[in-house]
């Protein structure tokens, strides 16, 4: 990730190490997705969803930081459409919590 | 862009200048065009066709409803009308009519630039909207789906037999078209704004696009994946809803109305920026509180995502969850209303005409404003325990939808059709259908307040007599209504051939689209517009020649 950084003016260098390097994060996502498939045929009685949600977390961050170049873009535009994203993400999780933590029925 | 002679003194009749409309002819110049004008045109083809569809739906439900007893559909065939209707209406009428109509076509120009920031995902996005829309009405006749447009479950995932996966794929597809908009928008504006247009000279109707694009891209990703849910749910018995299998019935509405709430915001959101324009050019004003209304769309689009569960007060939501639910729900009437004060403040003390559009600006303001209001009385929970579910609610977003969104696009089409077209519409003509508009309106969805008042239940396809004769007096509305939507639909085809040809600014109203001819050539502009002046500086304009505008 340093050579990512402070290569960005070296644009050839950049791209043919970085080939390799997304094919190595693909190859991560493909073993996270087996590891996925292998877990849920292991009986972990409520933790099975919390170690795939877990999973699935890194492989979307994987995907968001180096697939989609958000990790070295120097746009503001570019963290300003994560950060909102994760922020209207937690509006939706927060606020359905408010009903869901609170319903006397439960 | 070589031939810079042309300058407008040139007179039209002359060799006309090459613009956007005579650049290339033939089908093929049009379905692989990339200019956002021609994308424009064809998205107002399309959304005009799906809502000529959906309204035909809507005459079939009045006219079922002309009297109590269930004689013209079956209550199968109603559930299926009204789900058309809705689906048709909400998801390929109103959620792009304004953004992908004239804001395709005004973003750019608006703001100095030869083009969208990505023009061929603004075309892609028409074909994802025209392969929903192909895709859905395969599904209408294919016996066409009853869950009404909200899918909700557990009737979708597992009771009923209708065609749910494929209108939800549709669903689907007419969503990422309508991400793609407001990708392109957001880019757009913020790297390729012309010189000296700085954000606080954007016009409003780029502010309000902006907020919208905002909606699209943040919210439009949940519906579309809940809508998978409903899918997998249907086909492969996942527990995700379904209680018997670890689910949660109401996990299905949070997620809804996470985007479907804010998809409200996106339909009238761009018309309120339509709104601002109109009411600056024919009051010869400044819009009051520029900044204000500015960021009161952007405080609409955020407070927009904190409102949802306001639909679910009686669904089983906790007494904690909804009252703080109701609360935010107030508080989204705040910016709302920052509009409406500031429009009717910049019409004081102005020089007003009462062209067409600027009926509707009246007419859009008047019925928003009851809308809005009843909107505030529905987020009262005691009253909205009362009234869920019935006519009251369907008056209430109807007022909001109809009477806010399509006032403000027939109010824009009608002031930019010169821009768009290089012709004048009939004013007289227009004046009347404006007014047909305003009367079949209030006399079709005025009733339903009343009548959901009074106990009426939504989605019925019988009622009891004593009901009848407010229901008489909508279905009238409805055929004047219909008149007058049908009017414009004849007269804007008419003026393409036989309206007085207009010229670059024929509303002597401020605003880069004016600057350069109508209609506009190809790249927009012949030389890029350096701004040195403020939005809306009417008062910087000197008064043209008052008849030009009004060509009888």
């Amino acid at each position: 990730m340093a050579e990512h950084e402070d290569t960005t003016h070296v644009e050839h260098e950049h791209t043919t190490h970085s080939q390799i390097f997304y094919i190595a994060i693909g190859v991560a996502l493909l073993i996270l997705t087996a590891t996925t498939a292998a877990v849920a045929f292991v009986n972990l009685g409520p933790l099975n969803p919390v170690v795939a949600l877990l999973i699935a977390t890194i492989k979307a961050a994987l995907v968001v930081i180096f697939f989609m170049h958000v990790k070295g873009a120097s746009e503001k535009l570019t963290s300003a459409v994560v950060v909102s994203g994760f922020f209207f993400l937690a509006i939706l999780l927060t606020l359905s919590l408010a009903d869901y933590l609170t319903r006397s029925w439960r | 862009m070589a031939t810079k002679a042309a300058s407008p003194v040139i007179p039209v009749n002359q060799t006309p200048k090459l613009n956007y409309l005579n650049n290339g002819h033939g089908l093929k110049s049009w379905l692989l065009t990339t200019d956002h004008k021609r994308i424009a045109l064809l998205y107002l083809v399309s959304v005009s066709i799906f809502f000529f569809i959906g309204g035909i739906f809507a005459m079939l439900i009045r006219l079922e409803l002309l009297t109590p007893e269930g004689d013209l559909l079956s209550a199968d065939n109603y559930n299926k009308a009204f789900t058309q209707h809705g689906m048709i209406m909400v998801f390929f009428f109103l959620i792009p009519v304004v953004p992908a109509v004239l804001g395709n076509f005004l973003v750019p120009l608006m703001i100095g630039a030869k083009d969208l920031a990505f023009p061929r995902i603004n075309l892609l996005s028409w074909y994802l909207y025209i392969t929903a829309g192909i895709l859905f009405l395969h599904c209408m006749l294919n016996g066409g789906v009853d869950t009404g447009w909200t899918f909700y479950s557990p009737f979708s995932t597992e009771y009923t037999n209708t065609n749910i996966v494929e209108a939800g794929i549709a669903v689907f597809i007419a969503g990422f078209s309508s991400i793609f908009t407001g990708l392109n928008f957001i880019v757009t504006v913020h790297r390729m704004r012309a010189p000296g247009m700085t954000w606080d000279r954007l016009p409003l109707f780029i502010w309000a696009n902006y907020a919208t694009s905002l909606i699209m891209i943040l919210g439009t990703p949940v519906i579309a994946i809940t809508i998978v849910l409903v899918a997998v749910e249907r086909l492969f018995h996942l527990g995700i809803f379904d209680p018997r299998l670890g689910g949660d019935p109401l996990l299905f509405q949070h997620l809804f109305w996470f985007y479907s709430h804010p998809a409200v915001y996106i339909m009238i959101l761009p018309s309120m920026g339509v709104i601002s324009e109109l009411i600056a050019c024919f009051a010869r004003k400044r819009i009051f509180g520029y900044k204000f209304v500015a960021i009161s769309s952007m405080a609409i689009a955020v407070f927009g995502f904190l409102v949802w569960a306001h639909h679910m007060f009686v669904a089983g939501i906790s007494l904690y969850a909804a009252m703080i639910f109701s609360f935010l729900s107030f508080s989204v009437g705040v910016p709302s209303a920052v509009k409406v004060f500031n429009w009717t403040a910049t019409l004081y003390k102005a020089s007003i005409t009462y062209a067409t559009p600027m009926l509707y600006a009246f007419g859009f303001i008047g019925l928003f404003t009851i809308g809005g209001l009843t909107g505030l009385m529905l987020a009262t929970i005691g009253i909205d325990v009362h009234v869920t579910d019935t006519y009251f609610v369907v008056a209430h977003f109807h007022y909001v939808m109809v009477g806010g969104v399509l006032m403000g696009y027939l109010g824009g089409l009608h002031f930019w059709w010169p821009k768009i077209t290089g012709r004048m519409y009939p004013e007289g003509w227009a004046k009347l259908s404006a007014l047909f508009v305003f009367v079949g309106f209030n006399l079709t969805f005025f009733p339903q307040f009343i009548l959901g008042y009074l106990g009426m239940p939504r989605r019925y396809w019988q009622y009891p007599p004593e009901f009848q004769v407010l229901n008489v007096l909508s279905t009238a509305g409805a055929s004047i209504l219909a008149v007058g939507y049908l009017l414009p639909m004849i007269y804007l085809l008419w003026s393409l051939r036989y309206g007085p040809i207009a010229d670059a600014n024929p509303w002597n109203a401020a605003g880069l689209e004016w600057k350069t001819s109508s209609p506009p050539p190809t790249f927009n502009f012949d030389e890029t517009p350096v701004v040195t002046w403020e939005a809306y500086n009417y008062d910087e304009i000197p008064e043209k020649e008052l008849e030009a505008p009004v060509a009888r």
